[in-house]
């Protein structure tokens, strides 16, 4: 089962990297703001189900793909054709 | 050699850059500094580990993220818990902190550029095995060089901390955007310390400051201290 983890900066954390783009962004004459910069992460899971998936892709995000003290992540599970 | 000798191990993991500094400078306080490789899952018997800075598996993900799930990390993980003392530095700090074993997390400088100078930092604590050669209040100077130094934990982590005065080193300006200018904490029990400058590079006057020797040799005395009671 393919899965999408996005993993982004939580709020109020500072995102030096976000800033850094913004002001770019700004320089190329965009009006832009809260800019943001976070991660995305592709994988396929061998799971029975969608249920089982979800939960075996919340641990990975809190043993590895995330670290909670500073980023909030969010998954999206693709299920298969029936 | 007039005193027993402490057996301090530096721990290697593929990426690591100043494992030799730190072995030297061990070295030269006078421990018998050994290397332990990554995979191993067994640590010999040490009476302090120093994780030393670096990129530890390219830093992929997050600065230590990988490393720490090495199989020598989870021998190290139980050296600590059993109260053994273990110091990371730089990259050894950012490994800690991923690992549990310290609170909060480096995030990537204010700045965003790297910083590599020499920088003042003032003594918190002169009662941690880490620091005892030190006198409180002291301003050491010991080069940072990092891009992922900037400190961080929540209000409610953050007042824990300074109640139970987890705060032993902290910049004297702003070196990285890092929280209150933390610079180094120890964990709750005092056995494990992790601080961003680089101690290890700083340990003879010809490299422009020997402060960090204060660092260095207080561990191996309180590695000899351990030594002693348990022969």
């Amino acid at each position: 089962m393919k899965a999408t983890v996005l993993v982004r900066p939580k709020q109020g954390i500072l995102d030096p990297q976000g800033q850094a783009v913004e002001s770019s962004l700004r320089q190329l004459g965009f009006s832009v703001d809260g800019t943001r910069i976070g991660r995305v992460v592709d994988l396929e899971v061998e799971a029975a189900d969608v249920a089982t998936a979800r939960e075996q892709v919340e641990q990975m995000c809190e043993q590895l793909l995330a670290n909670p003290l500073m980023e909030s992540y969010e998954i999206e599970l693709a299920e298969p054709p029936a | 050699m007039t005193s027993p000798q402490p057996r301090v191990g530096v721990l290697r993991f593929p990426g690591a850059c100043d494992d030799r500094d730190a072995l030297w400078a061990l070295a030269a306080f006078d421990a018998e500094a050994v290397f332990v490789w990554h995979t191993e899952k067994e640590l010999p018997d040490l009476d302090a580990v120093v994780l030393p800075g670096g990129f530890s598996y390219g830093d992929y993900l997050r600065c230590g993220a990988i490393a720490r799930f090495a199989p020598a990390m989870e021998a190290v993980v139980e050296f600590a818990n059993g109260g053994g003392l273990v110091l990371g530095i730089c990259n050894g700090f950012q490994i800690l902190c991923e690992a549990g074993l310290l609170p909060g997390v480096l995030r990537r400088n204010e700045s965003l550029a790297f910083v590599c100078r020499d920088v003042p930092l003032v003594v918190e604590r002169t009662d941690t095995p880490f620091t005892a050669r030190c006198e409180e209040g002291q301003t050491l100077t010991i080069p940072v060089k990092h891009g992922e130094g900037n400190w961080y934990v929540d209000d409610d982590g953050y007042n824990e901390l300074e109640a139970q005065r987890q705060v032993v080193l902290r910049y004297e300006e702003p070196v990285n955007g890092s929280r209150n200018d933390v610079a180094g904490v120890v964990n709750e029990q005092g056995n494990v310390m992790g601080l961003m400058p680089h101690p290890e590079h700083a340990v003879d006057p010809l490299l422009g400051s020997a402060d960090g020797a204060l660092i260095l040799s207080s561990l191996v005395d309180s590695a000899r201290a351990r030594f002693l009671t348990t022969v």
